[in-house]
C-alpha cells in the first residue's frame, strides 16, 4: 500500500502495540506528530508532551523498567536529539530496552550543517544497540520491527531510528513484515551449557560459605522464583547489587540486601568470606565489587550472563555461563536435585554466621540523634507505602540511603540510574513508571540537587495527569560530593553548597502540585499519607542537615573488606 | 610483535556506517589495534575486515566478544597465527641518488621478489608484498639509503586450509 513515511512510521508502531510516547515535537518531526495526532484522538495510544527531552527519554525508561515493555520516546533533530542523549546513555548502561525516534533534516540537507541538524546516528552509535536512518518510507516498517527486536533481544537496550523530514512526507509502497531477519543478531544463547551448568551445582552443592549475587539480568529476565528455589533449596543467602534490587524480597531470611561501595554491612561481610559465588546477571561493576583484583578471591565465581561479553571482563570467571538467567537458575536447580544432593538446611554453620552477620550489623545503619535522620526517614517511607509500590531515585545520597535502607519486595519496584548515574533521573523515571502502572503509588525518592535537574517536568505531571510522590532529602547541597570532600579531601568543600535553593513547597504549587514542608518523622507520615490519597503530585521538602553522611561506604579502589561505618 | 599477534577477523554487513561502528567500539573500549583492512568478500553484501593487534590474551577476547555484539557483524573470528597466511602490501620510495644505491636497491628488491614501479633520477619506487614481517626486513635494509614515503595496507590474511602445503 502506497503511504507516507509519518503514517508508516504510526501503523509500525502501533503494529508493536505501542500503548505511549513520551515527546517533544520540532520542526523536524511535524509530519509524524500530525500522524501521532489522528491516533491519539482514535485513543489507539497516548501521548505524554514532556518539557524538556532528557526526560522524555528518561520517562520512556522509567515505563520500560516498570512495566518489562519497550518504552518509546520522540525529539525532533538538532538540540531535540541531543537533549536525549543522556536519557538513552543511561537506557544503556542499565539495559533498559527504549526505542528513541529522532527527527533529522531532509536528506539532501545532511551533512551541510543545516538548521537544527546533529549527526545523531554518530553521537548515539556508542550508547545504543543499534541505529537506524530510513533512506525511504518502504524502510520504516522494517526499521521499526528491527528496533523492537533488537531493544528486547538478549540483553535489552535503546535502539534510536533517525527519520529525515523528507522521508517523512514522501509516499511509498510500503510493506509490513510480521517479523525480521537479522543476520547479525545473534540468537541469543537461551539454554546454558550442560558441562558447565552440572559443574556449578556440583560446587554449589559442595561449597561450605556459598553465596548468590543476584544483578539486574535476574529481574530483566524475571528469574526472581527461580533464583528464591535455588537458594531455599541449598539455602544459600543472596546479596544484590544495586540493580539486582527487588530480584529477592529483601525481608527474606535468606537475603543480605545490597552489596557494594554502600552496600550492606552484612552483605559485603558474606562475600569477603563466601567459597563459592554463583554470580548472576551481574556485570561486576567497581561500585559493586570494588576492587577487581582483590575481589573474593578465595572464592569460585561461578557467573551466569546472557551477554557473553561480560564473562571475564572484570572479574575471573571459574565457571561461565552464558545463558538467560531463568533458564539456567532452573537448569542448576534440577542439577542440584539430579545429584541428590547433601541438603543445607537452617542448622549449617554457614547459615548460623550469615543470621550473626544479620544480628552484628542491626543497629549500626541509625544512630539516634536530633534531627530527622535519612536513614531512618527511608525505613518510615517503606512502612508507609504498600508492598508493591514503586521507588525511583535521584542519584547520589538520596539513592544511596534508600539502596541500604529501602526494603524491596518484587521486582520492578526499584528504579535507578545504575550504571551512568545520572542526577535527574528519579522524578521523570517516576512519571513513567506511574504511565506503566497507574494503580500503583509511586515515590520518587530525590535530593534537592538531583530534583532540580528535571523539576520542569512537573508540568508534565500536571498536564498529563500522573501524580507521583515527590521526597526531597534536602540538605542544601551536592551531598554526595560534599560527603566525598569531606572524607578525602579534608573538608575542603568547593561548588557543592546550593545556598539560593528555591522554596519546593512553593515551587510545586506554582506547578499546580502540592507542596508540604515536614521537620518530624510525624509530619513526614502524615504528608506521605496525605499525598496517597492526592489526585495530583506532592513535592515533601524534608530538611536535613548537610553533614550527614552515607555509610557503611567503602572506599573507592578499595576492597569489600575494608568497611568503613563512620 | 610478531610473536604476540593476534589476527581477528569480522565478516561485517557492507553497509554505510559499519566501519564507524566498529572503530567507535574500539576507541571506545581503549583497544590498541596495529592493522585495520576492509574488503569484499566472496559473498554479496558481506565485507571483511581483518584486524591485527598486540595484546594479552584477556584483552583479545574482549575485542572479539565486544564485535561480535555488534547487528552490523555477521561473524567474528580469530586465526591461528601459525596456520594462518598473512599478507600486506607496500610501496616504498627510496633515496636512490647515485648508481651505486640504485643497483644495490634493485638487487634487495630482486632477492624480496618486490618490483621497481617508478623511478626518479633521485628516488626509487618499490611494490613489496609478503607477511608483514618480510616487508619489516625489507624496510630495515633500505632505510640506510633514506626513506621518503612509506605506504602499507595493513595485513589481510586467511587460515590455511587443514591439507594445505606453506606457500612459498
Amino acid at each position: 500500500m502506497k503511504l507516507s513515511g509519518a503514517k508508516a512510521l504510526v501503523e509500525a508502531l502501533k503494529k508493536e502495540k505501542v500503548e505511549v510516547i513520551f515527546g517533544i515535537p520540532g520542526g523536524a518531526t511535524l509530519p509524524i506528530h500530525d500522524e501521532l495526532r489522528d491516533a491519539v484522538e482514535k485513543g489507539e495510544l497516548r501521548y505524554v508532551l514532556g518539557r524538556h527531552e532528557q526526560c522524555v527519554a528518561h520517562m520512556a525508561d522509567g515505563y520500560a523498567r516498570a512495566s518489562g515493555k519497550v518504552g518509546v520516546c520522540t525529539a525532533t533533530s538538532g538540540p531535540g536529539a541531543t537533549n536525549l542523549v543522556t536519557g538513552i546513555a543511561n537506557a544503556y548502561m542499565d539495559s533498559s530496552p527504549i526505542v528513541a525516534i529522532t527527527g533529522q533534516v531532509p536528506k539532501f540537507m545532511i551533512g551541510r550543517d543545516a538548521f537544527q541538524e546533529a549527526d545523531i546516528i554518530g553521537i548515539a552509535t556508542p550508547i545504543t544497540k543499534y541505529t537506524f536512518q530510513p533512506r525511504s518510507p518502504s524502510e520504516i516498517p522494517l526499521a521499526v520491527k528491527a528496533a523492537f527486536q533488537i531493544a528486547l533481544t538478549g540483553r535489552p537496550g535503546p535502539v534510536l531510528i533517525d527519520v529525515p523530514r523528507d522521508v517523512q512526507t514522501e509516499e511509498d509502497e510500503v510493506e509490513f513484515p510480521e517479523k525480521v531477519e537479522i543476520r547479525g543478531l545473534k540468537a541469543p544463547t537461551k539454554s546454558p551449557h550442560p558441562l558447565q551448568v552440572k559443574r556449578a551445582a556440583e560446587l554449589l552443592i559442595s561449597a561450605e560459605q556459598p553465596i548468590i549475587i543476584a544483578g539486574g539480568g535476574v529481574i530483566l529476565s524475571g528469574a526472581s522464583r527461580e533464583l528464591i528455589e535455588l537458594a531455599e533449596l541449598l539455602m544459600v543467602p543472596v546479596v544484590t547489587t544495586l540493580m539486582g534490587k527487588g530480584a529477592i524480597p529483601e525481608n527474606h531470611p535468606l537475603c543480605l540486601g545490597m552489596i557494594g561501595m554502600h552496600g550492606r554491612g552484612e552483605a559485603n561481610a558474606a562475600i569477603t568470606k563466601a567459597d563459592v559465588i554463583l554470580a548472576v546477571g551481574t556485570r561486576f561493576s567497581d561500585r559493586s565489587v570494588g576492587r577487581f583484583d582483590t575481589f573474593a578471591q578465595r572464592a569460585k565465581i561461578i557467573h551466569v550472563d546472557i551477554d557473553p561479553a561480560e564473562i571475564g571482563k572484570n572479574v575471573r570467571a571459574d565457571v561461565p555461563i552464558v545463558a538467560d538467567a531463568r533458564t539456567a537458575l532452573a537448569a542448576i536447580k534440577e542439577a542440584v536435585l539430579s545429584v541428590a544432593a547433601k541438603k543445607a538446611g537452617e542448622e549449617s554453620p554457614w547459615f548460623k554466621r550469615v543470621k550473626e552477620l544479620k544480628e552484628q550489623f542491626k543497629d549500626k545503619y541509625e544512630a539516634d540523634a536530633p534531627g530527622i535522620k535519612p536513614a531512618k526517614l527511608v525505613k518510615l517511607l517503606r512502612k508507609l507505602l504498600p508492598p508493591d509500590a514503586i521507588l525511583t531515585t535521584g542519584v547520589g545520597q538520596n539513592q544511596m540511603w534508600a539502596a541500604i535502607n529501602f526494603e524491596v519486595y518484587q521486582p520492578r519496584t526499584f528504579i535507578t540510574s545504575g550504571g551512568l548515574g545520572t542526577m535527574g533521573f528519579g522524578f521523570p523515571a517516576a512519571l513513567g513508571a506511574k504511565v506503566a502502572k497507574p494503580d500503583k503509588v509511586v515515590v520518587d525518592f530525590d535530593g534537592d540537587g538531583s530534583f532540580l535537574m528535571t523539576e520542569q517536568d512537573l508540568a508534565t505531571s500536571i498536564a498529563e495527569n500522573i501524580p507521583v510522590i515527590v521526597v526531597i532529602v534536602n540538605n542544601s547541597s551536592l551531598g554526595m560530593v560534599r560527603q566525598w570532600q569531606d572524607l578525602m579531601f579534608g573538608k575542603r568543600f568547593m561548588a557543592v553548597d546550593l545556598k539560593w535553593l528555591p522554596d519546593f513547597v512553593k515551587l510545586a504549587e506554582a506547578y499546580g502540585a502540592h507542596g508540604v514542608r515536614v521537620g518530624s518523622y510525624e509530619e513526614f507520615e502524615a504528608a506521605v499519607k496525605e499525598a496517597m490519597k492526592a489526585e495530583v503530585t506532592t513535592v515533601i521538602d524534608v530538611p536535613v542537615s548537610p553533614d550527614e553522611k552515607v555509610f557503611p561506604m567503602v572506599f573507592p579502589g578499595r576492597d569489600l573488606s575494608e568497611v568503613t561505618w563512620g | 610483535m610478531a610473536s604476540n599477534r593476534h589476527v581477528i577477523l569480522a565478516l561485517v554487513e557492507d553497509k554505510p556506517g559499519v566501519l564507524h561502528r566498529v572503530s567507535s567500539l574500539i576507541r571506545r573500549r581503549g583497544f590498541n589495534i596495529d592493522t585495520i583492512t576492509v574488503g569484499a568478500t566472496e559473498t554479496k553484501g558481506i565485507s571483511r575486515i581483518t584486524m591485527t593487534m598486540a595484546g594479552d590474551e584477556k584483552i583479545v577476547e574482549q575485542v572479539v566478544k565486544q564485535l561480535a555484539k555488534l547487528v552490523d557483524v555477521v561473524k567474528v573470528s580469530r586465526l591461528k597465527p601459525e596456520a594462518t597466511v598473512m599478507r600486506e602490501l607496500a610501496m616504498v620510495k627510496v633515496h636512490a641518488p647515485n648508481s651505486q644505491a640504485r643497483t644495490d636497491i634493485m638487487q634487495f628488491v630482486e632477492i624480496f621478489r618486490g618490483h621497481v614501479v617508478d623511478a626518479s633520477p633521485d628516488t626509487l619506487t618499490i611494490e613489496l608484498s609478503g607477511d608483514p614481517e618480510k616487508i619489516d626486513a625489507f624496510l630495515d635494509i633500505v632505510k640506510r639509503y633514506g626513506i621518503k614515503e612509506l605506504a602499507r595496507t595493513g595485513v589481510i590474511a586467511m587460515q590455511r586450509e587443514k591439507a594445505s602445503k606453506p606457500g612459498a
